[in-house]
């Protein structure tokens, strides 16, 4: 076995230490982002330092902008999740759009409906079931179709959030639509059933602090990290998505059906992805609205890679995305040359630097790990 | 007696400060250089900014959830004394934050169903102004044929085109295609589609096309250049585009509402109001100028004879906001 990875490892080349691997790494990749970007920065006629001293104060320091930061991050790290799991399977599910949009319209057609005559403690749960169902139902026609048909999940899952998107302009604009007025968005939910908001919870316990989106389904989100990370690799059934991932023959051979697994797996999938729909619309625009869910399914994309498909680093690479997108509209807000593009700019950079060019500083760092290494070992 | 002194200053200068005047505009998701409905708005405060030398501080939202914060912040943080929100997605954003601050001014443009003691609120008769360039496509087409490219598939786009297919058909033309680009905001930013739309429309025999589709509208207009057929801008003055080919601009004077938005502030007039802009105001309109005079100069008069009758009542233009459905197309 060893042989044949012999085969693409570069003769001499020395092997990078885990360790370095989950965090020289990473920050390097990013680091060399922000350069990059410092870069472009410079070339607008702005201080990147002052930039980036702007942005960093923008995602923590200034009033409201640590719970802008964390309200972006609840959705990434939904939407992260929601790809991770997809990619265990081996699958990539590009879908978490049109499923945190249908996940939204899971949550607002239950709260609209159903839910106020329900009493509080059971109506909330059954919320974000609703979200979640909705979310998964949505990703598990994809799924089905690829166990059923051969349908290649990539195309189906794109397809769908066009559908999805379809579905939403045509229900708010013809039937959910509140009267007088010309804006596509629904009646407001009940009052009771708005999700209480970090600063209202503060304010309970005597902390006055910014009004910001911020609500309970950060708490959601960290739980289902956890919660994911159990059934991954803590549980039967993970090692058993995994086994599909890694060798779909082996799982076979193991008496694994790796259609079933997708397909579970996606639905799983969508159902995280659906939950958005909890932070956006029952924790922060408490109706449903046009565009509530805009880029975050495909900024999870970013984020699954750059965590590794892992629920911790996936965490990690939330809120550093989180950080960009608040400081970002800070950098937006603060300097007249630099517009939200450049924000983009920079989340392409990540991406860039830490998918698709991950592997470039591997061989020189790993050199320069062996080179220090054999020093000490030398003295 | 120093500290008191001292006070007294601070006390001064906060007053001073309090007192005066910062406009400042929070444009809508397409941006303010979407050659249409946003960068209309910003001409209009550029125009304010180039007479009175007061810098309008600028904010474009990326996302629904910035929409509130970016409101909040200019009041807040950068003291702004009036603010002029962009669009109907600002809306509540907008009433939120004007009833937690009665001493900022604010205005919104494509708004009219807000209550607010200190909110004025701009809504433009689109429709009306849709009328008239489907007049002037009914008499320019040779076909009979006209297309129409919306943005979103929304109520106030089909307003437009509602307005346009009932000019086009009451003045001689059979049928309107009528298109729109996509279900999500990205609808507004699509000129390639926009393109293909237009192209698909020709092609049933189309010979006018008007792009309401804030971005996308361009790629609508240089496909009508390409193939050589003719058409029709909107919002901002889009004639100088492809001269030739232009046959006019559907005008919505959001330039003019900012303008005078931040004129009246500028001298502490503003009071909570719903302006309803339509041909009688000069809020819609057609363009005439250098590029198209030739162009429209046969049926000039029956356009203006078809405003006329909008403004004495004599033609009434069917409302998609009033009816919910357009019985033209």
């Amino acid at each position: 076995m060893m042989k044949v990875f012999g085969v693409f490892a570069r003769a001499g080349a020395p092997k990078m230490p885990y360790w370095a691997q989950v965090t020289v790494i990473p920050l390097l990749n990013i680091f060399v982002a922000l350069a990059l970007a410092g870069c472009v920065v410079l070339l607008l006629g702005e201080n990147p330092f002052k930039a980036m001293a702007v942005m960093l104060q923008g995602a923590f320091v200034y009033p409201g902008g640590l719970g802008f930061t964390l309200y972006y991050t609840t959705n990434l790290i939904f939407t992260g999740l929601c790809v991770a799991m997809a990619f265990h399977a081996m699958q990539f599910n590009i879908g978490g759009e049109g499923q945190a949009i249908i996940g939204g319209l899971g949550v607002a057609l239950f709260l609209l409906f159903v839910g106020d005559s329900l009493p509080l403690i059971i109506c909330l749960p059954l919320a974000v079931l609703a979200a979640a169902a909705a979310g998964g139902a949505w990703a598990f026609i994809p799924g089905y179709l690829y166990a059923k048909r051969g349908s290649h999940i990539v195309i189906t899952t794109i397809m769908f959030n066009f559908i999805a998107a379809a579905v939403l302009q045509y229900l708010l604009v013809n039937v959910l639509i509140a009267p007088g007025q010309m804006s596509p968005q629904s009646v407001k939910f009940a009052e009771r059933t708005h999700l209480p908001q970090i600063h209202e919870l503060l304010a309970l316990v005597g902390i006055e602090t910014e009004s910001t989106p911020l609500n309970i389904s950060l708490f959601l989100a960290l739980a289902a990290a956890v919660g994911f990370w159990f059934l991954i690799w803590r549980t039967s059934w993970g090692y058993a998505l995994r086994t599909v991932g890694q060798s779909e023959r082996a799982a076979v051979y193991a008496g694994i059906d790796p259609a079933r697994m997708t397909v579970q797996a996606m639905a799983i999938s969508g159902a995280l992805a659906g939950m958005v729909g909890v932070n956006a619309l029952m924790g922060d625009a408490h109706r449903i609205l046009l565009g509530f869910a805009t880029g975050y399914g495909f900024a999870g994309i970013g984020v699954a890679l750059m965590g590794r498909n892992h629920p911790l680093g996936i965490v990690l690479a939330a809120a550093l995305f989180g950080i960009l997108t608040q400081g970002g509209s800070e950098l937006n807000f603060e300097f007249r040359n630099i517009t939200r593009d450049l924000v983009i700019v920079i989340q392409g950079l990540i991406i860039l630097m830490v998918g698709a060019l991950s592997l470039m500083l591997d061989p020189p760092v790993a050199r320069l790990i062996a080179l220090v290494s054999r020093r000490k070992e030398e003295t | 007696m120093l500290k008191k002194t001292i006070a007294l200053a601070l006390a001064v200068s906060g007053a001073a400060y309090a007192q005066e005047f910062k406009p400042a505009v929070v444009f809508d998701l397409g941006g303010k250089f979407d050659k249409s409905f946003n960068e209309g708005v910003w001409n209009g405060v550029k125009r304010f900014s180039e007479e009175t030398g007061i810098e309008v501080l600028e904010y474009e939202v990326s996302s629904e959830a910035e929409r509130k914060q970016a409101i909040e912040r200019m009041v807040k943080r950068r003291g702004a004394t009036a603010v002029l929100g962009i669009g109907f997605g600002q809306a509540d954003a907008l009433a939120e934050i004007a009833a937690a601050n009665p001493d900022v001014q604010f205005g919104i443009i494509d708004v009219n169903w807000l209550d607010g003691a200190n909110i004025k609120q701009y809504g433009f008769q689109e429709h009306e102004g849709s009328y008239l360039v489907g007049v002037a496509a009914a008499k320019a087409s040779k076909t009979g044929k006209a297309g129409f490219v919306g943005g979103m598939d929304i109520p106030l786009i089909r307003r437009f085109a509602c307005g346009y297919a009932q000019g086009f058909k009451d003045a001689g033309g059979s049928e309107v295609y009528v298109n729109m680009t996509g279900d999500t905001a990205a609808a507004w930013n699509n000129p390639t589609r926009g393109g293909e739309l237009a192209q698909s429309q020709f092609d049933r025999g189309a010979d006018v096309v008007f792009a309401a589709a804030g971005g996308t509208g361009v790629g609508v207009l240089q496909a009508a250049k390409d193939k050589g057929k003719l058409a029709i801008g909107v919002d901002s003055n889009q004639n100088h585009l492809h001269p030739g080919t232009m046959l006019t601009s559907m005008l919505k004077r959001v330039d003019v509402a900012a303008y005078n938005f931040f004129k009246e502030a500028q001298s502490g007039r503003v009071e909570g109001a719903v302006h309803t802009l339509g041909l009688k105001d000069e809020g819609v309109g057609w363009a005439v100028d250098e590029h198209n005079e030739d162009m429209v100069a046969s049926f000039r008069a029956d356009i203006d004879k078809a405003r006329d009758d909008i403004i004495a009542g004599r033609i009434e233009v069917n409302d998609y906001f009033v009816l919910e459905g357009c019985p033209s197309y």
